[in-house]
């Protein structure tokens, strides 16, 4: 396998870290452990996205109302919204305390709550992300299957099509999907996302494609080199000898197997998700989270765009907790510590 | 049991066994694209700004080897001299971020206390802030423009290389030639400097390789939504979403150029890169 596609899972653990085969940790520590983590990476991270703003020199109150007139009232009523006149310490516990009980700040362009505009951004982020993940179990899935089952021709032109997808940046396939099936053949539209139901998919279903195409290709890639490996397993060739069918062994023991490093890299697989879709919902013209992130930072609404970030950090280190919580189950020894991913 | 004794072959040949015949393709694509867009001022047939407004949206022909935009403009000088643009990026962001990953690997690796565990913790919290939406960020903070981006994502691959340099050190420390030197007195800094980073610029080399190619991707995306260069300055992303309108009339090439050529430099980038990787023996995967 070659370093993942586009997004590197991060390397391999050190061996330092690796614990002493046979010393089994218990559940409940390995669970705590997980969740500490989870809170302490989500802590700093929320130093980092506050702190930001912090590198910027000159008066913040100027900064926030950056390309608006800046009238004394104005930056009065702004330096009291962000308690700017507080000390840097009280003005980060306010707005992680407000976060906490979901008051996330004041929008400057759309005069509402964040937390408001970001709700009502959300449901149509969630599906694009939701059928972009369907066509990247589904599609990412079949190809690594197949690939893997096909020695040969059938395996080298699936390996150069995938190395080829996988180099696809997100807006140029979204660029390239237009022009053939919207300009060229009209089958699907360009624009908008259409109303509930099936017309939503439908258009969604473009706009899916180019979000996941670099993740096609990695999880195939991903699925094709973790079969192959499992596949020249002892426990496979028991299965075989003892008469199952092809069919049964695939899916029993080899593809259950070959999960473990395909759910690894879906973490990065949903923050990328997340944030290429601030490219494709604008290039669609979906009014998502992504969209309003690009928006947001085009009309200089701070507040919105710092949310956003913490968002998307979030989901990426939550998903990555949940990864690590199930591991254990599909492969027991990865709590016991026998065996690192 | 025979011996293979690999005798040094004649000639151009010995070069022929460097590379694959696959990687020998990749570096002539990139070769050329960097030798177009360094020399564009030179090369570019006509002024990649000139607005021609009687010759809008021509095919290919001998007047203008690519055609022209909307505008009239020719689309190989304004590829050439966008490369120059959407080259210069990834170059920063990869030497930026393979030196300061590489000091802070060296130090992470090397140090057996708490150092490394606190550098360490560093990087997987870097490696929760995708490159893209750090630079988003800094966008937000410092005004659009490339400054911005390119700051931002040279932070965001620090983690990529310096994760790898401090597993490499962490490994090199306890082979015997570092004893060795250590047994002798010899400084730190020169065994570590000296000895021990030679060592893993190739994989580390192999990485930064792979790097510029999603940089590219990602500073071209950003233009591609306004965010990244603004005009009059244009790069190949810039140059596609300025091509949107001609694209939804059915005029194809304006956008299909800098794209076909975004996604050439990027497959032949990352062939380069896992071709070294696979030569130092697949130690990225």
């Amino acid at each position: 396998m070659t370093a993942t596609d586009h997004v590197q899972a991060p390397a391999p653990a050190l061996p330092t870290r690796k614990r002493e085969k046979g010393k089994a940790t218990r559940p409940a520590m390995y669970i705590l452990k997980k969740l500490l983590a989870l809170v302490l990476t989500l802590f700093v991270a929320s130093l980092a996205v506050f702190f930001s703003r912090f590198l910027v020199p000159g008066d913040p109150a100027r900064f926030l109302l950056r390309g608006r007139s800046p009238k004394p009232e104005a930056l009065e009523e702004i330096t009291r919204q962000f308690g700017l006149d507080k000390p840097a310490w009280e003005q980060y516990l306010n707005w992680l305390g407000g976060i906490l009980q979901g008051d996330w700040g004041r929008s400057l362009t759309y005069r509402q709550d964040v937390s408001d505009v970001l709700l009502g951004r959300l449901p149509t982020t969630l599906q694009l992300v939701a059928l972009a993940a369907v066509f990247i179990t589904v599609l990412g899935l079949f190809a690594g299957i197949v690939a893997s089952l096909n020695k040969g021709f059938g395996d080298r032109f699936i390996l150069i099509t995938l190395t080829a997808a996988g180099a696809v940046p997100p807006f140029v396939a979204a660029i390239a999907l237009v022009a053939l099936f919207s300009v060229g053949l009209g089958w699907f539209p360009s624009f908008g996302s259409g109303d509930g139901g099936w017309d939503r998919i439908w258009h969604l279903t473009l706009p899916a494609l180019a979000l996941g195409i670099t993740y096609i290709a990695m999880v195939a890639r991903v699925t094709r080199s973790s079969m192959n490996e499992q596949l020249l397993r002892e426990h496979v060739e028991v299965a075989t000898s003892r008469g199952l069918t092809r069919g049964s062994v695939v899916a029993r023991h080899v593809l259950r197997n070959a999960l473990g490093p395909i759910l690894t890299v879906s973490g990065v697989l949903v923050a990328g998700l997340l944030v290429s879709s601030a490219i494709i919902e604008r290039t669609f013209g979906l009014s998502g989270i992504g969209q309003l992130l690009v928006q947001s930072i085009d009309r200089l609404d701070f507040g919105v765009v710092q949310a956003i970030v913490m968002v998307v950090v979030a989901a990426f280190v939550l998903v990555n907790t949940v990864v690590d919580l199930v591991q254990p189950l599909i492969d027991p020894r990865i709590a016991a510590g026998t065996e690192s991913r | 049991m025979t011996l293979a004794i690999q005798l040094p072959q004649a000639g151009l040949r010995r070069y022929g066994n460097l590379l694959s015949p696959m990687a020998w393709g990749a570096l002539a694509v990139a070769a050329v694209v960097v030798f177009l867009s360094l020399f564009a001022p030179v090369l570019a047939p006509y002024d990649p700004d000139y607005v021609d407004l009687n010759n809008v949206l021509a095919g290919p022909g001998a007047q203008h080897l690519l055609g022209t935009d909307a505008l009239g403009r020719d689309l190989l000088s304004r590829l050439m001299h966008g490369g120059r643009t959407s080259l210069l990026g990834p170059t920063i962001v990869v030497i930026g971020s393979t030196v300061l990953g590489l000091l802070l690997g060296l130090v992470a690796g090397w140090s057996e206390g708490w150092l490394g565990k606190v550098l360490g913790r560093l990087f997987d919290l870097l490696f929760a802030f995708p490159a893209l939406l750090m630079a988003m960020l800094a966008i937000a903070l410092f005004g659009k423009g490339l400054f911005a981006p390119i700051l931002a994502m040279t932070i965001a691959y620090v983690p990529y290389v310096a994760r790898l340099a401090q597993s490499l050190v962490v490994a090199e420390r306890s082979r015997p030639y570092v004893q060795a030197y250590r047994v002798l007195g010899f400084r730190t800094p020169w065994v570590v400097l000296g000895r021990v980073l030679p060592n893993l610029i190739p994989t580390v080399g192999a990485q930064s390789t792979l790097n510029f190619g999603y940089v590219l991707a990602d500073l071209a995306a950003l233009s591609f939504i306004g965010l990244g260069v603004q005009p009059p300055t244009s790069d190949w992303g810039a140059m596609i979403e300025e091509s949107r309108g001609a694209l939804l009339g059915g005029y194809i090439l304006p956008a299909f150029w800098p794209a076909l050529v975004v996604v050439l430099v990027v497959v032949a980038v990352n062939v380069i890169g896992e071709e070294l990787s696979d030569r130092i023996g697949g130690k990225l995967s």
